[in-house]
């Protein structure tokens, strides 16, 4: 259960673990961590109480000394498996005929857990499993997801990234590629039907919904165990192969405030999806007391008193209440179709979350025809659900489905734009991509004309507008501001100073 | 100074002593703030023993809790210390009326800026201790960002500077422990002269084993349904997941109800124990009675 024991970094505290820390750091640092010095001070002086074959402890130690943030965490995770995991002979590409008897030992060790022991090891399988037969293998993974075994599990993982990812030296291509092909051989549905039916067997053949629920997210759950050794042995062996500084480049990700709404996969969504509900809340919280703060001019009682004390008991000056602002009006109007969608739903997500801010919020969805979507808000607290049912239910194309944002801000002018008044502020969303129709900008003219105020929000980079059919700088002219929104941070600072 | 463990794992069985279930994290990072002499920061979702495990490390040292609770508009004179102008104003009023003239200012000035005006608040009670103490500051982002300013001398240097009576530095360092539901971002100089522990939901066998220990002669099969029947709701996409408070009322709930196994109905019947919003509680209840999708057609 050694942190290196590779070899290369002698036990005990000397030169080489300080080396390979410093390099830790550097990485942290252009994951987008931000680790100040004192911090990493702090990682030095805590790995020294921590005994360093305690690869948990010094992972705990390393991460509360240097990761403020609990959204960093994961990327912290994947930095700390490159720069701490296992290396060595067994793992280099070139070796792949099962020469390796220790290797199996070595492997195990990797994780600090008492019970992976026994069970499926060192049990004469060993060698990288280059005898055992497909059904012998298809039951080894029945098995260690039946028993949820740790051991087995990486037994599994190892034997099959050798047999079916198919990794070659120095080939370029990513740990997802080598996943898939891994995983697409285990069959892991048939597997879990598998062994649904027999725990339903179990129990003489009925489960009630609840039970056939429990079991199959407890079954789940192994899976997910499986996958993770999975992307683990398949990272390691990459860390071999390519070395460190190359491997926690190529899988450096951007942290979750980062993720840009228009380039994010499925899971990156799922992440912004789960990020979203903290930062409502945190928003909320913040606004709040900016309220109430504006309402109080607190009086500092005790500096009164001792100041009136000099004077032999003057009382104090009053301090005035600071009036309170007008709570703004919002009207959203936004691009929903394709690539922008994402930021739309996000942009709604934030606004009416924090909609107690405001005098009213109202909502207006287009993509070439525009719809009013505020009903579906209203009477809910689900923003979820509201939100899913304007993109089922709203009624936004008018002719072909492509974005035409000069009809729809000719239908919103002439159905809305007299509701318009001097307390509104008037969002609109969008690439501006418009297809090369004509822009109407006239009328983005005419509300500023009647409105507080009138913002672009554009989820696209800056260096991209008024190239190919953006005509973002056409309507800016007439807008109080354009502000480039690509990912949550950007979108919370905006929303943030909005309301 | 003395160091307060010996080991990662000895802070683990401490705490377990006194029914807290810590994981490797917790423990881990218990241990180097005492090695390091650092305070912690403890972040996490509502209801995850955060506070408790202020409490219970001062359980297991024996040690006073001291807790500033805090809330917006909490001030220097409720946290550090603040003078008894009651009394200072007794005392003038008195010099005056033995010393017609009203004596000399500034020597009634040193006087009534003494410690015996003095009245100590969490803070300053914490440095000045001299028995051991562990000091707890509750939810602090509660707290405005400028009030956070009061707490930093405290936390890297542990001394508090009083203008008139001049700088208190502690006897001893004592274990820090700060709680935030991170209902706002704290300062960087916070988080720099704090050891960070993020305390998210236990998983399936830390619950079990939490409700096991919190939940009076419940059976282990009923223990290890209600851990897996929470864990299958905070997999849901829901506004507010349980917390592990919340699952403990579940249990007691359960237990006071005399279920022996849960049933969906049961199960849906006191969802409300553990969800607060009406929409999670019926997406919980719909989720709950339906088998996955998937193996439906093979049963
Ligand atoms: N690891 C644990 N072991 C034993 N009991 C626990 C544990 N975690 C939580 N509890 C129990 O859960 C309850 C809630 O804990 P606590 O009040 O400390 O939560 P918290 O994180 O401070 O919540 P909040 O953010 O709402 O203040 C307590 O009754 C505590 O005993
Ligand atoms: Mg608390």
């Amino acid at each position: 259960m050694t942190v290196v024991d590779d070899g290369a970094v002698p036990a005990g505290l000397g030169e080489p673990i300080l080396e390979l820390l410093n390099g830790f750091v550097v990485e942290l640092r252009n994951a987008g961590i931000p680790v100040s010095l004192t911090e990493n001070l702090d990682a030095m002086l805590a790995v020294k109480h921590i005994p360093l074959e305690d690869r948990e402890a010094f992972k705990y130690a390393l991460a509360a000394t240097m990761v403020k943030n609990q959204s960093h965490w994961k990327a912290f995770e994947t930095v700390f498996e490159i720069y701490f995991s296992l290396r060595g002979d067994q793992y280099d590409l070139n070796n792949q005929d099962g020469q390796n008897q220790d290797g199996d030992d070595q492997d195990q060790e990797g994780d600090g857990d008492q019970e992976g022991e026994g069970e499926g090891e060192g049990q004469g399988r060993g060698g990288g499993g280059n005898q055992m037969t497909p059904e012998e293998l298809a039951q080894l993974l029945y098995q260690a997801l039946m028993s949820g075994d740790r051991g087995l599990m990486k037994m599994v993982a190892k034997v099959s990234v050798k047999r079916f990812a198919g990794m070659e030296p120095g080939r370029p291509v990513g740990g997802t590629y080598y996943l898939y092909r891994t995983l697409r051989n285990l069959d892991l549905d048939g597997v879990m039907a598998k062994l649904m039916e027999q725990a339903r067997e179990e129990v003489g053949g009925e489960m009630t919904p609840l039970e056939q629920r429990l079991t199959n997210d407890e079954y789940e759950n192994r899976v997910d165990m499986l996958r993770k050794e999975i992307e683990a042995e398949i990272r390691r062996r990459l860390v071999a192969d390519r070395g460190v500084e190359a491997m926690a480049k190529t899988l450096r990700k951007p942290l979750p405030e980062d993720v840009d709404f228009m380039h994010a996969s499925r899971e990156e969504m799922v992440k912004l999806r789960r990020a979203i509900y903290p930062l409502t809340r945190k928003l909320a919280v913040r606004l709040q007391r900016k309220r109430l703060h504006g309402r109080r001019g607190a009086l500092d009682f005790r500096n009164t008193v001792r100041h009136s004390l000099s004077y032999g008991g003057v009382p104090a000056e009053p301090k005035f209440r600071r009036p309170r602002p007008k709570k703004p009006e919002i009207f959203i109007v936004a691009d929903i179709s394709g690539s922008v969608a994402a930021f739309a739903r996000f942009t709604l997500h934030l606004v009416y979350a924090i909609s107690g801010q405001f005098s009213k919020v109202r909502a207006f969805v287009f993509i070439d025809g525009l719809d009013e979507v505020t009903k579906f808000f209203e009477g809910t607290e689900d923003i979820v659900e509201a939100v899913h049912r304007v993109n089922t239910e709203a009624d936004v194309v008018w002719v072909d489905g492509h974005s035409d944002y000069g009809h729809a801000f000719e239908v919103f002018w002439e159905r809305y734009g007299k509701e318009i008044g001097p307390k509104t502020t008037v969002l609109i969303l969008g690439d501006a991509r418009n297809n090369y129709h004509s822009s109407q900008s006239w009328i983005i003219k005419a509300i500023r004309g009647k409105a507080r105020s009138v913002f672009w929000l554009n989820p696209e980079p800056r260096s991209y507008w008024d190239t190919g059919d953006s005509i973002v700088g056409e309507y800016g002219q007439y807008c109080n501001g354009t502000f480039e929104c690509r990912n949550l941070r950007q979108l919370e600072a905006f929303v943030d100073n909005l309301a | 100074m003395e160091a307060r463990f010996e080991s990662v794992p000895a802070v683990r069985e401490a705490l377990g002593k006194v029914d807290y279930l810590a994981d490797e994290g917790i423990a881990g990072v218990v241990y180097l703030a005492d090695r390091l002499g650092k305070p912690v920061l403890v972040e996490g979702p509502a209801g995850t023993g955060k506070t408790q495990l202020a409490k219970s490390v001062a359980e297991i040292l024996g040690a006073r809790l001291i807790r500033l609770q805090c809330y917006e508009g909490l001030d220097e004179a409720k946290a550090l210390y603040e003078w008894n102008y009651k009394k200072q104003l007794l005392r003038i009023q008195a010099e005056r009326n033995t010393k017609e003239t009203g004596g000399n200012w500034d020597e009634m000035s040193d006087d009534i800026f003494s410690n015996e005006f003095l009245m100590t608040r969490p803070l300053l009670e914490a440095i000045r201790a001299t028995d051991p103490v562990v000091l707890l500051i509750d939810e602090v982002d509660r707290v405005e960002i400028e009030t956070e300013a009061l707490l930093l001398e405290i936390l890297s240097d542990y001394q508090v500077s009083i203008p008139e009576l001049g700088t208190i530095t502690a006897t001893q360092i004592p274990l820090v422990f700060l709680t935030s539901n991170n209902t706002r971002e704290l300062s960087e100089a916070l988080k720099r002269r704090c050891l960070f522990l993020h305390i998210d939901y236990p998983d399936l066998e830390r619950e079990r084993e939490i409700v096991l220990t919190k939940v009076p002669d419940i059976s282990e099969n009923l223990a290890d349904q209600v851990a897996r029947i929470v864990r299958t709701i905070r997999n849901l996409e829901l506004k507010k997941a349980p917390s592990v408070s919340e699952t403990l009322d579940w249990a007691n709930t359960l237990m006071l109800l005399g279920v022996q196994n849960v049933t969906e109905a049961e199960a849906v019947d006191t969802l409300h124990i553990l969800l607060k919003y009406q929409t999670d509680i019926a997406k919980a209840a719909k989720e709950l009675t339906s088998a996955p999708s998937k193996f439906q057609k093979t049963s």
